[in-house]
């Protein structure tokens, strides 16, 4: 994509300040998305408190009080080890959804695109209908189908979210249907199933990464939201929404107790999305621009 | 053009039908059991003969297409049952909540155009200066913010720190302001990034070149031949912030004590109350249609391929 820009025009770029700085944030986003993994993995071994240690006596403890480094909340719970603990909650609870609607999107998608005709058109319109309908709305109807907790959250948004990656897949499958080497394939014995696992999902694996990337972020706000609202994790719980709803009394005295959940989210999703925009710029060059 | 929104009209009353079978389907064979859950909210010890008559007096032992056609024959009357919960009719209820909520959506939807529509031209005029790179941070932040922290940073600043607006409650255009900022927040970003990456691309193509080559200066340009196709992606667009709104709304709500139909809702998907979520769902469900026709009508006015077909392309 060229621009004219009128008048002066300022030629070819030398490798400029603007790439560095991109480069910086994809580091910086990586790390935060390391750091989260490993919280996530070792987090009952880092904790330095119990999460749900309920210790009245020292009770709604500034930051940096001794032993308590973000200090504890309206029962006397470590805030530092809850943000911890509910790493494990967003994240596992995340990936659990990914690996669903990765199962649905690929399948369905790649049924779409080899069947074609009746098949294909039920599929997609069933897809469509998906995609246009708001996901919270969405989401908020099938817990009220399903019941609250943290199962049924997961089926919401994996149904919220699947038919988008049902119809790239899609799309992929249509666009080298008709390629040579899957018709040597073809020719050679192989079946559609393993046409599709060997020679067609590998082609779909860079979308499917920048499409996941991207959506991590997306995901986890519908988790704590819902959590938040009381229809997703259950209260006891050390989930970054559950947090912020029980904080929520005490916005007048100790306003910390909802900063730092929601920092910590706020920064878990930024480091998702720029991380996705990264991958997007080198797996999948013609959206190059696109959004960044 | 007529044909067009005609044929667009008429097309909702099927949509429409269909959305209502799903939510009643997807309701009576999920997994509970609307009888149990009757039973459990009006208070009454599950007993199997307190059981068997709340399904006789709730109509769940008639077949489900009978079921289904007395609840939607009804429904088109106006009479969407009564709350398990509250003992009360559905509709009148919801009905009352639902203006404050839209009016909360709806001058959130209109901020996000106000706001995102200069920002999304300032970031294209100035690409890869510091006015495009402070749009794309604003953007980038507002895809990564959590809607109800945003909500409770505002009430610490404006109302805990500064006293300036009011933390709770419906009063005044000054209780507006930070509802309609925590929701429209998200939106705003997309569509901000959404006007600037489609001016950048409109800008690119042959008639614009031409059009600078004929001498036009930069403001006309912009004007008359980057803007009028620009607009386009973001008109499409609006019918998904809607949605997005909505859904914003019904948790914002819940922050600033807005009395809408968010707590309403929520309170009635916890108890599995299932007339209200039928009911709720369907209005939801009704609201976004029309919306989204509204949207799709201005996009056939604006865009001259459709506004002067005579409705077959479209």
């Amino acid at each position: 994509m060229t621009t004219v820009s009128s008048g002066n025009s300022r030629g070819i770029r030398p490798l400029n300040p603007a790439r560095r700085f991109r480069l910086g944030l994809f580091w910086i986003a990586g790390s935060i998305v390391l750091l989260l993994a490993v919280a996530a993995l070792a987090g009952p071994w880092l904790v330095p408190h119990d999460p749900n240690a309920v210790d009245l006596a020292s009770r709604l403890q500034p930051a940096g009080s001794a032993g308590h480094l973000l200090g504890t909340d309206h029962l006397g719970r470590d805030i530092l080890s809850r943000l911890i603990a509910g790493t494990r909650v967003s994240l596992g609870c995340v990936m659990i959804t990914l690996a669903i609607i990765l199962g649905i999107g690929l399948s369905l998608g790649g049924i779409a695109g080899y069947a074609g005709g009746r098949v294909d058109q039920v599929i997609m319109r069933v897809a469509d209908v998906f995609m246009t309908f708001p996901t919270l709305i969405l989401a908020l109807f099938m817990i009220g189908m399903l019941g609250t907790g943290l199962v049924n959250v997961i089926i919401a948004i994996a149904l919220s979210h699947w038919a988008w990656y049902a119809r790239i897949t899609r799309g992929i499958v249509l666009s080298m249907r008709h390629r040579d080497f899957l018709r040597a394939a073809q020719l050679s014995g192989a079946g559609r199933f393993r046409i599709f696992v060997e020679h067609l999902l590998p082609a779909t694996f860079s979308q499917m990464i920048v499409l996941a990337t991207l959506d991590i972020g997306h995901m986890m706000l519908h988790v704590s939201g819902l959590s938040f609202l009381g229809l997703g994790v259950q209260a006891p719980t050390a989930e970054w929404g559950v947090m912020i709803a029980d904080a929520r009394q005490f916005v007048w005295t100790s306003p910390m107790l909802i900063f730092w959940p929601g920092l910590a989210l706020f920064l878990s999703v930024m480091a998702f999305n720029l991380l996705g925009d990264a991958l997007r710029d080198r797996l999948d060059p013609h959206l190059k621009g696109a959004h960044a | 053009m007529t044909a067009y929104i005609l044929r667009r009209l008429l097309l909702i009353v099927p949509m429409l039908f269909g959305a209502s079978l799903v939510i009643f389907l997807m309701l009576r064979l999920g997994p509970s059991d609307p009888a149990l859950d009757y039973l459990r909210l009006s208070k009454v010890p599950p007993t199997p003969q307190a059981l068997e008559e709340a399904r006789r007096f709730l109509g769940l032992d008639l077949p489900l297409s009978t079921q289904y056609l007395n609840w939607i024959g009804r429904a088109l009357a106006g009479d969407f049952g009564t709350s398990y919960a509250l003992q009360r009719p559905v509709l009148p209820d919801i009905l009352h909540f639902l203006p404050a909520t839209l009016a909360l959506a709806g001058t959130a939807l209109a901020f996000t155009m106000i706001i995102s529509v200069p920002l999304g031209i300032w970031a294209a005029r100035y690409r890869d200066r510091w006015p495009d790179h402070a749009v794309r941070l604003i953007a980038f932040l507002g895809v990564s913010m959590p809607n109800f922290w945003l909500g409770f940073l505002l009430v610490m600043v404006f109302s805990v720190h500064l006293g300036w607006l009011p933390p709770m409650g419906r009063d005044g255009p000054p209780s507006l302001v930070m509802p309609v900022i925590a929701v429209a927040f998200m939106s705003l970003a997309i569509n901000a990034r959404l006007l600037r990456a489609s001016m950048l691309e409109v800008a690119g193509q042959r008639h614009v070149r031409y059009a600078r080559l004929r001498g036009l200066s930069d403001r006309v340009v912009e004007r008359r031949h980057i803007l009028r196709n620009a607009w386009l992606p973001i008109i499409t667009a609006m019918g998904m912030h809607v949605g997005e709104l909505l859904g914003g709304t019904l948790v914002i709500e819940t922050i600033f004590g807005w009395p809408g139909v968010g707590r309403y809702a929520v309170s009635a998907i916890l108890n599995r109350d299932y007339p209200v979520i039928q009911c709720f769902t369907l209005l939801m469900v009704v609201i976004f249609v029309l919306c989204n026709l509204l949207v799709d009508i201005v996009y056939a006015l604006a865009d001259p391929r459709i506004r002067r077909s005579t409705g077959d392309t479209a």
